[in-house]
């Protein structure tokens, strides 16, 4: 059982519909914004934003496709630079929080309250 | 092929100011590197403002080439010129506050300048954007080099968890603006504002859709401009960052980001306006009162500060929800207001608060009066004006905002609104009452007002009596400038 038999030229030809793609990205999304929400790992709910970012990535790509238009996959671009130097700045941050506290609980910081 | 390398000249002299602000901050970081004595902080912090001021400038030409450009990216009208001069005079009273503040908190470098300029750029940006993705990079820009800002006294650790918390927040939010500039893109096939209303106008398969894209980018809007319920952020930044900071991210970013939610809402969404008027309406209520109610219990200057920056916010949203040109121009009469006296309150505070930050509790106001009799007056204007009491620029942001209220038929939020200016009484005069009717616990030699803070301190006073007398010199701009759709 080779790789060419479990994915025949034929594989690749099938179409998951648009709704497929739309609501995988969806999905994603969600489980972005409910993992910023819920966990208490700083570096996690940076991930989480990261992973709502890539959702977008899906749902400009499939529009694109959609279309038969390219702009939607530059916009996808746009949005990877951006998430770039966004987790530059932030993992600087994280990183300086760090050095002072020594502890990446989100519950920790909490000197600023009223 | 030859001649398309470059865009055409008028569309560079549109987007003239964010030029500047780029090459400017580039060329500044690079003469960073190079000069390590403490004399080129000066250096840096002149060229600094001189960079600004010729920004201003740029806004001018951009302004006298009004039109589309990069292919209907860039929109250079009255409106991206009003928004753009206010965020750079926001921008040069920075520059002319930090240079003492750094100075006193012995992390003066050139940086500081840098990061200042990038993010009035991406301001600019903002203000000037007619395209979706333009308001994205315009935002990222901005928001990305004031989270450095905010935690820019790396050893501080309300510094570091300000930004922390300014970045984490922001960055959620700005997913969800994007997540709906995609659904807006798939629902009308693209991102420039004109084409998308040109669609909603003429009808798309789902509406809902289009309304769930239109609301998840006010989610991203409403945590910009910290409206409720997604105010929690800004009281902590604004307590935490270093306090010239705080008066730039509550002047600033903030009223470009009004101005783009507006552009957005009153030129892109236009069509669906019936299902976005009550959100904002609800949004505003909320905004004010909470922001309000809050700011009462506050101990804290800054803090107190910060929640009454919610509480204004909540005025400007009754602008926009109002919903016409005279809304419009009242909100952007009061934010260039708001912009000015909050500011000065901000430049006091970076006074009072001493090394470290440490004096910015109400206790440390106490006696005021006696020590430092001009610095005491000047706090007294910026507070009656962000009150709204007459003869100061907030009276009649007030008075503008809630006649346009009234003239669209907003009777019972015009009333929640005043009834909450009423509440607000209480904490802006409760500092008064501290500042001149308690005796001065610290019998300490006040130290003398550094030269920047002090011109920063007369020049917003000035602009905010000026303003108070004659509105007229700002609104008059704003009404010309205001009709975005018609």
């Amino acid at each position: 059982m080779s790789l060419y038999d479990l994915f025949p030229p034929e594989f690749f030809k099938l179409s998951v519909p648009l709704a497929g793609y739309l609501i995988l990205s969806a999905i994603l999304f969600t489980i972005g914004v409910a993992t910023f929400l819920f966990r208490r790992n700083v570096i996690t709910v940076f991930m989480a934003i990261e992973l709502m970012l890539n959702a977008v990535n899906l749902t400009f790509v499939t529009f694109s496709n959609h279309f038969g238009k390219v702009d939607g996959q530059i916009f996808s671009f746009f949005v990877m630079v951006v998430a770039a130097a966004e987790a530059a700045v932030g993992l600087a941050i994280i990183l300086m929080v760090f050095r002072n506290r020594a502890t990446l609980q989100i519950d920790d910081f909490d000197t600023l309250k009223n | 092929m030859d001649a398309k390398l470059l865009p055409p000249t008028a569309d560079m002299l549109r987007f003239l100011p964010e030029t500047i602000l780029t090459i400017a901050g580039t060329l500044l970081l690079l003469l960073e590197g190079f000069k390590k004595d403490e004399d080129s902080r000066t250096v840096i912090s002149t060229l600094t403002a001189i960079a600004i001021a010729l920004a201003m400038y740029g806004t001018v030409v951009a302004y006298g080439n009004p039109g589309l450009a990069f292919s209907g990216m860039i929109i250079s009208d009255g409106f991206a010129a009003f928004f753009r001069l206010v965020v750079l005079a926001v921008g040069l009273l920075t520059v002319l506050s930090s240079t003492a503040y750094l100075e006193r908190e012995k992390s003066s470098t050139g940086e500081f300048y840098v990061l200042l300029l990038f993010s009035l750029a991406g301001q600019c940006l903002m203000a000037a954007a007619n395209e979706l993705i333009m308001v994205f990079i315009g935002l990222e820009v901005s928001s990305i080099a004031s989270y450095i800002l905010a935690g820019y006294l790396r050893d501080d650790k309300r510094g570091n968890e300000s930004a922390l918390k300014y970045f984490l927040l922001g960055s959620f939010a700005t997913a969800f603006l994007l997540y709906g500039v995609a659904w807006v893109y798939g629902m009308t096939g693209s991102t420039n504002l004109l084409v998308i209303r040109a669609a909603l106008e003429a009808g798309v398969p789902s509406m809902t859709m289009v309304g769930a894209a239109a609301g998840l980018m006010l989610v991203g809007f409403a945590f910009k401009i910290s409206a409720a319920p997604f105010q929690v952020w800004a009281p902590d930044v604004y307590q935490g960052a270093p306090a010239p900071v705080s008066g730039f991210l509550s002047a600033g970013p903030k009223a470009v980001a009004f101005a783009v939610m507006i552009r957005v809402f009153q030129t892109g969404f236009e069509a669906i306006a019936p299902r976005w008027e009550p959100v904002l309406w609800m949004m505003a209520l909320a905004t004010m009162t909470i922001g309000n109610f809050a700011a009462m219990w506050q101990n804290n200057i800054k803090r107190m500060l910060g929640y009454s920056s919610i509480a204004h916010a909540g005025y400007v949203l009754v602008a926009v929800t109002a919903h016409s040109t005279t809304g419009t121009a009242a909100a952007m009469f009061y934010l260039a207001a708001y912009g000015l006296m909050n500011y000065g309150a901000f430049a006091i505070v970076t006074y009072v608060a001493g090394r470290g930050e440490e004096h910015v509790t109400l206790d440390h106001f106490k006696g005021l009066s006696q020590r430092q009799p001009a610095v005491a007056a000047l706090l007294t204007v910026f507070l009656l004006s962000l009150l709204g009491v007459p003869l100061t620029a907030g009276f009649f942001g007030k008075f503008y905002i809630f006649k346009a209220a009234i003239d669209s038929h907003m009777v019972w939020l015009t009333a929640l609104g005043l009834l909450n200016s009423a509440v607000a009484a209480y904490y802006y005069l409760r500092v008064l009452v501290v500042m001149y009717m308690h005796e001065s616990e610290s019998t300490a030699h006040a130290p003398e007002i550094p030269g920047g803070l002090k011109i920063t301190m007369w020049l917003t006073a000035a602009a905010t009596v000026v303003l108070g007398v004659f509105p007229g010199l700002v609104l008059d701009f704003a009404t010309k400038f205001a009709a975005l759709n018609k």
